[in-house]
């Protein structure tokens, strides 16, 4: 498992485009708001609990296919079935390798983007926080849709229209926690949910993620 | 006699065949009387005017759009647990459907909001939850025609359709928690003191019965259909095989 999950992150480190591309995309998506809305400290201070939600949200997607296809093509997910590791935990394990690759590395950069956007400094813990907890969740429920569509050619794109629906409730709750935040209000409730959700996809979605691998490569 | 009796493709055609005009003409008959009578011989509401009326179209449509997910995951839970095909094929068939209802409910909703509420869209909990279920109604549509082993994909979509359902519920309530929302509360229930006033309470039970036969009618349509073109392939392959 712990094998696994180190050749994951040398595999993501080492290629590639992966890795930086995902925080490459969250600062131009920071960059470009303030460019499309005006510079008005104002607004973009009110949006940006939304935006940087929406670049995480993007820049997790933007990766996703990765999960699954590169070691779908060379084989080594039909390795992965018959080996004792369950399958269910090699599907945690890679949404884990996901995260620690792009969520964990957006909470991290995030304060610094949050500052162009002119965020108030009492929501950049809420946001480093509410990133830190609400990204697993992106990450487990995008290993499930990438675990849906790896059989199908081309299927970035309707990757993109099965797991955006998924991350409605983990974007409402996060952008809240942030909103909430900034204004000083309390955020225990918000970021309750958001943490109910990420454990509840942890808990879950890995069973649904390899039975849905199983099946994809069944036809094979 | 059981009910997976029907899970037999033929005599699933032969029941259907049978049940189906049966179906449609009770659909007419209740769309008809429905929404004629709720046009054209129920009384203005006295706050909302005429416009009240699409309330004929607009509950039972998105009464629909939720059943039809429902029937949906049930249908996708037998082919997960039973292996059978009829309802695999009736999950297919039942999506391109529920998707033209949440669109209904969608659009006689703008065009009613926009007398009464002075606004044809709001990002009210429950015109956004709608809208959700469109994009869910939409990737799961997607997803059946991109896979194309048939069985894989039923798998693949049953799969999808329940962890969409958890997340549709889930969207429904955290979209509550977030904007309060112009849209009224319930009005036809049971166990409630206020409700919609008896003059306009039948007409509207009438169209929903209407819309549930629809529904029926529809489904069954699309999944002999289904059935036929599975046949039809089953024979090509045969063709190209002697």
């Amino acid at each position: 498992m712990i094998a696994l999950l180190i050749r994951d992150l040398k595999l993501a480190f080492r290629s590639g485009g992966g890795f930086g591309l995902g925080l490459a995309f969250f600062l131009l998506v920071a960059v470009l708001v303030p460019l499309g809305v005006g510079p008005q400290g104002g607004t973009l201070a009110r949006i940006a609990p939304g935006i940087l939600w929406i670049g995480a949200l993007l820049a997790c997607l933007l990766s996703l296919d990765r999960i699954f296809a590169l070691d779908f093509e060379d084989g080594t997910l039909e390795i992965l079935i018959p080996s004792p590791l369950p399958l269910e935990g090699a599907v945690a394990v890679k949404a884990l390798a996901h995260w620690l690759t792009t969520g964990l590395p957006l909470a991290v950069a995030a304060p610094v983007l949050a500052v162009l956007l002119h965020l108030p400094a009492s929501g950049l813990p809420w946001l480093v926080a509410s990133l830190a907890i609400g990204t697993p969740a992106l990450s487990m429920i995008g290993a499930f849709g990438a675990a849906l569509t790896v059989g199908v050619k081309r299927g970035g794109l309707l990757l993109s229209l099965l797991v955006l629906p998924l991350y409605v409730p983990s974007l409402i709750f996060g952008a809240e926690v942030v909103r909430r935040g900034a204004e000083g209000m309390a955020v225990g409730t918000p970021l309750a949910f958001l943490a109910a959700i990420t454990l509840g996809s942890a808990a879950s979605l890995p069973f649904a993620a390899a039975a849905a691998l199983r099946m994809s490569l069944r036809q094979g | 006699m059981s009910l997976w009796e029907y899970a037999n493709p033929k005599k699933f055609m032969q029941t259907s065949g049978a049940v189906l005009p049966w179906v449609a003409g009770l659909a007419a008959i209740c769309l008809g009387t429905g929404l004629i009578w709720g046009f054209f011989f129920t009384p203005d509401d006295y706050r909302q005017g005429s416009t009240v009326r699409i309330i004929y179209l607009h509950v039972p449509a998105a009464m629909m759009a939720i059943n039809a997910w429902a029937m949906m995951l049930v249908a996708s839970l037998i082919w997960l647990i039973r292996r059978h095909h009829v309802s695999a094929l009736a999950a297919r068939a039942a999506a391109p459907v529920g998707l033209t209802f949440t669109l209904i409910a969608l659009a006689t909703g703008a065009l009613w909001g926009a007398p009464m509420w002075g606004t044809w869209w709001e990002w009210d909990p429950r015109l956004t939850s709608f809208l959700i279920l469109a994009l869910f109604y939409l990737g799961y549509i997607a997803l059946w025609q991109a896979v194309e082993n048939p069985d894989t994909a039923a798998d693949l979509t049953s799969i999808l359709c329940m962890v969409g359902s958890v997340f549709a519920v889930l969207s429904r309530y955290a979209v509550n928690f977030w904007n309060q929302g112009l849209h009224q509360g319930a009005s036809l229930s049971l166990d409630q003191r206020e409700n919609i006033s008896n003059v306009f309470w039948l007409p509207l039970v009438i169209s929903i019965a209407g819309f549930v036969a629809l529904f029926v009618t529809l489904v069954l349509l699309r999944t002999r259909t289904e059935i036929r073109a599975r046949r039809l392939s089953a024979l090509i392959a045969r063709e190209r095989l002697a």
